[in-house]
């Protein structure tokens, strides 16, 4: 089984922690990963702001970067979903606009193979206990294109569920949208700090000392509003969690 | 009208019409997934839902012709109204050759679309609302801002202060020593209202569904106003959209279900009048039906963003919204607000304006529209679609004519930043520099205040540090030691 790691290019400049971690937990189960060096961005950013033919270059750049590999691993739900939702109208747009039909095939190529991380542990390694350790209590935030996109339904609650130590309380409201939505965030600043400001409270009435979620994306805006607003509440992604044991502690 | 973040960012400031908002949309989507959780067959029911209005819009000539004649044939008069100036012009001549100066109005969003009211008033005729979240919003001189309950955004105590300041200049006056409680405030608008049911000769009405088959208009509701304007007055005017047609009455099962359980979390609205032609001796002796489309076939011409025609404007899609519930519905400046509003409106007025052009971006792309539709309507993939239109322009249908628009302005700071993004994210060798470029000056990233676009994100949200050392290169390092180099 050939597995690479798409670590997405928010992870890779501002949260490298996190590919760490999904390197440290892959080996740990037993899975060899490679990291092809020519991925950089899903393209996310361009197309939800309807820049399509600006996101078209990098569409083929992921497909080519992940070419011959069986899974494509993303700690990220929405790179993950971006793949998976969006490259198809990519394509279909692109032919539908004569332009081949090389783009439609590339993206088609590997919407199968793309997984988010917990999709991989949970539906093709089949494990839900990774032997972690995190002695912490935590409250999940499911993002919503993990939620609505990929439907990850229970499997990154399971993932954690499973971990020693940890104690896992429920966020309420947690199915609400943080507010980050990638442009939106500074196109729409008002509303998008407003449903920020609502989800830290939220955050904090669950006293967690860790609010955890499988997109760095909103953690990016979820712990820069608790920062602000003082909390003590810590963002980590759900690999960091996971990677950690007793006898070897992540980072 | 300003565009959409201006407005919506007065509204997240105003904490009474946010606290108004938030309880009221909190309470009825609890509501809703409670009524929806109780049909076993729910998902069966929305994908059939979506199916009977595809098929009805892939035919819909067919099916309009057939309610043209079914209508006809059962004794009503049938006009057609390419736009909002012709129809207003056809509703205004219809209550002129009546002789009357005053009409009633039971809710119709197609009228509000096309300022019917105002045309109305132009040609020195009054139109009273009679839905009594309507009345409130006319009484208030305000605008709806819900498409089911448009006055969402007033609490109790500011009803009664509308209805003891304004009542008394449209009619029957509100009794002495109003409270607001809830039964009070129903009272004094019942007996208000009374006065001109029982007066008026002309009603206004629109529809949530036109049978093609029978030519049977149906209208679901709650207060029994409905009916009232429907039966009593001599001539009745329905004020309809085009793709409002079903095929059959057997079609209507489903929407019967689904409607009401998204709207109101009623397993069955309380009023449901269904009316065909005239018939003697009962209910109105004229009818006419304005078949409106106003930018509807214009829609259908485009595969992505046609869906939306699907809407059966049950207002879910509202309820759910984190951003409507934030930014209320005035900030859309729409008889259609929230998701549904945020597709439709910029596609049945053209994305020209600023506000248009600003409508498909007042989302976070959450998804929680999509999945409370009941009729599946992919609201965020029609967000990106129209956003893609208003920058990059491109093939749109006006008129019936087809055209290329050009990119919306006030974009290409935008443009040139995204583009730049992709020229350099398409070139790891330059991305890397740029990481590294910033791992070095990482100390020198302020947290707290950013300058250009990064202004926005840091009025209420710190910057993450900037890590020393990139993932890619975390890797490259790893493998070397590895290799022993
Ligand atoms: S788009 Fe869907 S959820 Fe929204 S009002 Fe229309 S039918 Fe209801």
């Amino acid at each position: 089984m050939r597995v690479a790691l798409f670590v997405t290019c928010v992870n890779d400049t501002l949260y490298p922690q996190t590919g760490r971690a999904v390197v440290t937990l892959l080996e740990r189960l037993g899975v060899s990963v490679d990291f092809p060096s020519e991925q950089s961005c899903c393209g996310q950013p361009q197309f939800n702001t309807g820049y399509r033919y600006e996101s078209e270059p990098l569409v083929r750049r992921y497909a080519k970067a992940f070419e011959g590999y069986d899974y494509i691993v993303a700690p990220s739900g929405s790179c993950a979903a971006m793949v998976r939702d969006n490259y198809p109208r990519i394509g279909r747009k692109a032919a539908a606009e004569g332009r081949g039909g090389e783009l439609a095939e590339l993206a088609a190529s590997v919407v199968p193979r793309t997984l988010e991380l917990t999709e991989f542990l949970v539906d093709v390694l089949g494990v839900t206990d990774v032997g972690a350790y995190y002695p912490h209590r935590v409250t999940y935030h499911p993002t919503c294109h993990g939620l609505r996109m990929l439907g990850l339904g229970e499997r990154p609650r399971r993932l954690l569920s499973a971990v020693r130590g940890l104690e896992l309380v429920e966020l309420p409201g947690a199915q609400e949208c943080c507010g980050f939505g990638g442009t939106f965030a500074v196109k729409n600043a008002a509303v998008s700090a407003a449903m920020g400001a609502d989800k830290a409270r939220n955050i904090e009435t669950t006293g967690a000392s860790a609010v955890c979620t499988v997109d760095n994306s909103c953690q990016m805006h979820i712990g820069g509003t608790l920062s602000r607003l003082g909390s003590r509440v810590r963002p980590v992604h759900i690999a960091e969690i996971l990677a950690n044991t007793e006898e070897v502690p992540f980072r | 009208m300003p565009p959409f973040p201006r407005a919506a960012k007065d509204a997240v400031g105003d904490t009474t019409l946010r606290g108004n908002l938030r309880h009221a949309t909190h309470t009825i989507r609890d509501k809703r997934a409670a009524a929806v959780a109780e049909l076993p067959d729910w998902d069966r029911l929305r994908a059939a839902g979506a199916a009977i209005k595809d098929r009805t819009l892939r035919h819909l000539d067919h099916y309009l012709e057939q309610l043209e004649a079914s209508v006809t044939a059962a004794g009503g008069i049938v006009h057609w109204a390419a736009d909002a100036a012709e129809a207003n012009r056809i509703v205004t001549d219809l209550v002129r050759e009546t002789g009357e100066r005053e009409v009633i109005k039971v809710k119709s969003m197609a009228t509000q679309e096309i300022g019917l009211n105002e045309a109305l008033e132009a040609a020195g005729i009054r139109a009273n609302e009679t839905d009594l979240a309507e009345l409130i919003v006319q009484l208030g001189d305000d605008l709806p801002s819900h498409i089911l309950v448009p006055a969402i955004h007033r609490n109790r105590g500011e009803i009664r202060d509308i209805f003891t300041e304004k009542m008394a200049r449209w009619g029957r006056a509100a009794p002495e020593g109003l409270t607001d409680s809830p039964a009070e405030l129903a009272e004094a608008a019942r007996l208000h209202l009374r006065e001109k049911f029982l007066r008026a000769r002309v009603g206004i009405s629109g529809a949530n569904f036109m049978v093609a088959e029978t030519g049977t208009l149906v209208v679901v509701e709650s207060e029994g106003n409905g009916r009232m304007c429907l039966t009593l007055p001599e001539t009745l005017i329905s004020v309809v959209g085009i793709e409002k047609v079903i095929p059959s009455w057997q079609d209507l099962e489903v929407f019967l279900q689904t409607l009401p359980r998204s709207s109101t979390a009623e397993r069955m609205n309380p009023y449901t009048s269904m009316w065909t032609g005239t018939t003697d001796g009962d209910g109105p002796r004229v009818f006419h039906l304005v078949l409106l489309d106003n930018g509807r076939t214009d829609t259908l011409a485009d595969e992505v963003g046609r869906q939306a025609l699907r809407c059966i404007r049950c207002s879910a899609c509202l309820n759910v919204c984190p951003v409507y519930e934030r930014a209320g519905g005035h900030a859309y400046g729409s008889p259609y607000p929230g998701p549904i509003g945020a597709i439709l409106t910029p596609q049945l007025r053209g994305t020209a304006s600023e506000l248009d052009a600003s409508l498909p971006y007042a989302s976070s792309l959450c998804g929680a529209c999509y999945e409370v539709c009941p009729v599946a309507i992919d609201i965020p993939e029609v967000l990106v679609h129209l956003r893609e239109r208003v920058v990059q322009g491109g093939p749109v249908t006006v008129r019936g004519t087809r055209t290329r628009i050009r990119p919306a302005k006030g974009h290409a700071a935008e443009r040139a930043a995204l583009r730049a993004a992709t020229w350099a994210l398409d070139r790891p060798g330059a991305l890397r520099a740029g990481q590294r470029l910033a791992g070095r000056a990482r100390r020198l990233v302020p947290r707290r205040r950013l300058l250009g676009p990064g202004r926005a994100w840091t009025a209420s949200r710190d910057v993450p540090a900037v890590p020393a050392e990139p993932f890619r290169d975390w890797w490259q390092r790893r493998t070397r030691e590895a290799g022993g180099e």
